[in-house]
């Protein structure tokens, strides 16, 4: 099993007839995805590379069957694109676009309130159970088949540490990217949930960073319920305080948000905190073992 | 985006909140000429984008027309956390009966505004909520909610007992969360929301942060931009595409994604270097990208070495490999440069390295450590 999505789920890609929609909808599909539609308004009736566009979410679920989309649409469309893809329903929204203004993902957190649907990102490099599907950007091959959930704030620095649990022989069940704004649709919490439910997952691996204070209501959460070995790792040590780092939620403001405290928050409720990527495997070895 | 107290204060104006304007100043004698027309103290306020100015000596009081100079003269040639101060904010001091703090920001966990009050402002916010969490309110705030009224009043009434007081704080709230949606707010703040001898609330300060992510929808922004209170290699990087942090050490980084450059920042401090900078090329791989990152890096005459660590999802290593080579054509690197490329067409981008004078390493462990060795080795050649 996995969690979220697998070889049997049914994806669109809004966007599809961009530079980037289009090359992903097509890795995508090498990848093993069933994606079987895209949308562009104005352009329905027209194909990319075999696959058909809609001018519609809701024409396009009608017509395929979709339940997933994946959103590459440029950040000042993507809040209106977003809420079409939630009022067709669909079960899973990955909005990978970087750049879209907090207060329009509020508004759409608002919309979510009450209904099925499962919005992860934006600013994320989407979801990969490997071996099924992958929705998103992620290398696939770097990815392999296995037993470790891997939930993370960050695009490239999770490719680095699947990149080690492959080269030491450990698998994933999932990896998800949640994103990197201040504000994203599904958190650590939700993830883990799925996780503690999801039998091949043997373990989880937590990347997470400066800003907020999600890796706290984390650790808190792993105290209280989650039974499965977890190893974190908290990037932005080094990160001075007032300056976003990169992703619009990666900030430390006065003294909340620092790395130390999340390094502590892990540390007091027994989850180890990898001082490297390279570390993680190794960590999640010792604990799968005991 | 950060803008100054004057210029939140002209929103505030904009937007009908009662607020101590001031005069703004860049020379000693305009605040000689100010102090002696109001004939009574005033307050002398660096205009920086720095919290913590109080502190520093960026806050003083003037009674005379002389004492304003001079206070002005010193204000205006210091610097504020590395940040120089040309600019002072000046107005006739205020008779304080009582400070209050009124903010709004966004709460992540609650994915809402959230409104933040207490009837004790006028110090740090985040140090009261250290000493004292209890006598700060906070309200998250529905933004599809259009009937708000009720919350900004029982947060009024928090503050202040008196319903007269309350009603013109509500008032205020209103305002200030009108501006916090319609410009796109992180946070708008005012501490302190004074009582002056007249009964009347006024804001003393007054502080804006935008939401950069919005900037798209406010080309009005870009006039309330102060490049002075930008680094200029942040300001470059920012022309280039490419995102950069100026820090401290003496080792430049180049990597793709922001967490992956904050994890190679962390991994050169515990492999016993000093990061220079935070950079992150972005997603595409035009080689332009590497040979402007390379410049703005080595425009820093501290810098010993280089790593470039990238890890090629979409980006191409490829890519990245060309764009070393076209930079190390173009210009001198006086600096050993150590290169790790893993990932989509890694072997393509060894094969356009192989024969250059560049330290290739495989893993980023390995690429970190010999960065912080060499920048040591060039330490001591100097």
């Amino acid at each position: 099993m996995s969690i979220l999505i697998d070889e049997k789920t049914r994806v669109i890609v809004q966007g599809i007839t961009g530079r980037d929609g289009s090359f992903h909808a097509l890795s995508m599909r090498e990848y093993g995805t069933k994606v079987v539609g895209g949308v562009v308004p104005g352009k329905g009736g027209s194909e990319v590379e075999g696959i058909p566009v809609f001018n519609s979410v809701n024409e396009a679920k009608d017509k395929t069957g979709a339940q997933a989309t994946v959103l590459f649409v440029p950040a000042r469309f993507a809040s209106s694109a977003m809420k079409e893809a939630i009022e067709a329903k669909l079960e899973i929204v990955v909005c990978i676009t970087e750049g879209i203004p907090v207060l329009d993902m509020i508004r759409i957190q608002e919309s979510l309130e009450g209904r099925e649907t499962r919005l992860i990102g934006p600013n994320c490099p989407g979801i990969i159970s490997p071996g099924k599907s992958k929705l998103g950007i992620m290398p696939g091959a770097i990815h392999k088949p296995g037993g470790v959930g891997v939930i993370s704030r960050s695009g490239t620095l999770t490719y680095e540490v699947v990149y080690e649990l492959t080269r030491s022989g450990m698998g994933q069940s999932t990896c998800i990217g949640i994103g990197g704004d201040p504000v994203v649709g599904t958190g650590f919490i939700d993830l883990l949930q799925l996780f503690q439910e999801d039998s091949e997952t043997q373990g989880v691996v937590l990347i997470g960073e400066i800003g907020g204070t999600q890796e706290e209501e984390t650790a808190e959460f792993i105290r209280e319920y989650f039974t499965k070995p977890v190893v974190a790792f908290i990037a932005g040590r080094t990160a001075p305080s007032g300056k976003r780092m990169g992703h619009a939620g990666a900030i430390i403001s006065g003294n909340l948000g620092t790395a130390e405290a999340k390094i502590k928050a892990f540390g007091e409720v027994g989850v180890p905190v990898a001082s490297s990527p390279g570390e993680i495997p190794g960590l999640m070895k010792n604990l799968l073992a005991s | 985006m950060n803008i100054h107290e004057y210029q939140a204060k002209q929103l505030f104006e904009r937007y009908g909140i009662p607020a101590v304007k001031g005069e703004v100043l860049e020379t000693p004698d305009q605040a000689f000429s100010l102090a002696k027309e109001i004939a009574a103290p005033i307050i002398l306020k660096a205009q920086v984008h720095a919290g913590g100015r109080g502190k520093a000596g960026g806050v003083k009081m003037a009674k005379t027309a002389d004492e304003a100079r001079e206070k002005a003269s010193l204000i205006l040639g210091m610097s504020i956390k590395g940040l120089k101060v040309s600019k002072v904010l000046a107005y006739k001091a205020e008779e304080i009966r009582r400070e209050a703090y009124l903010g709004i920001t966004i709460d992540r966990s609650a994915k809402r505004p959230v409104l933040i009050g207490t009837s004790e402002g006028g110090i740090e916010i985040e140090q009261l909520a250290k000493e004292k969490p209890e006598v700060i309110y906070k309200i998250p705030i529905d933004v599809s909610n259009g009937q708000l009224g009720d919350i900004f009043e029982s947060m009024a009434s928090n503050i202040y007992p008196e319903p007269e007081l309350a009603a013109q704080a509500s008032d205020i709230i209103a305002r200030l969360y009108k501006i916090f949606v319609e410009m796109d707010c992180a946070l708008i703040e005012i501490n302190p929301l004074v009582l002056n001898d007249q009964n009347n609330l006024i804001a003393i300060d007054a502080k804006i942060n935008f939401d950069d992510n919005a900037a798209f929808r406010h080309p009005e922004w870009e006039q309330m931009r102060d490049p002075s209170q930008e680094d200029s290699r942040e300001r470059e990087a920012k022309n280039c595409g490419l995102s950069f942090v100026a820090l401290d050490g003496d080792i430049g980084c180049i990597v793709n994604g922001a967490g992956l450059a904050m994890a190679t920042m962390d991994m050169i401090k515990t492999a016993g270097g000093e990061p220079a900078n935070f950079l992150d090329v972005g997603g595409s791989s035009n080689p332009d990208k590497v040979l402007n990152a390379l410049k703005i890096i080595l425009s820093n005459s501290r810098v010993k070495a280089i790593v470039i660590n990238i890890f090629g999802g979409i980006t191409r290593c490829d890519d990245i490999a060309s764009g070393i080579i076209k930079a190390t054509q173009s210009m001198k690197i006086p600096v050993p440069v150590c290169v790790r490329l893993t990932g989509t067409n890694e072997d393509k981008a060894s094969e356009i390295l192989k024969g250059t004078d560049l330290v290739t390493e495989k893993t980023m462990p390995d690429v970190i450590r010999k960065a912080v060795e060499l920048a040591k080795k060039e330490a001591v050649k100097k």
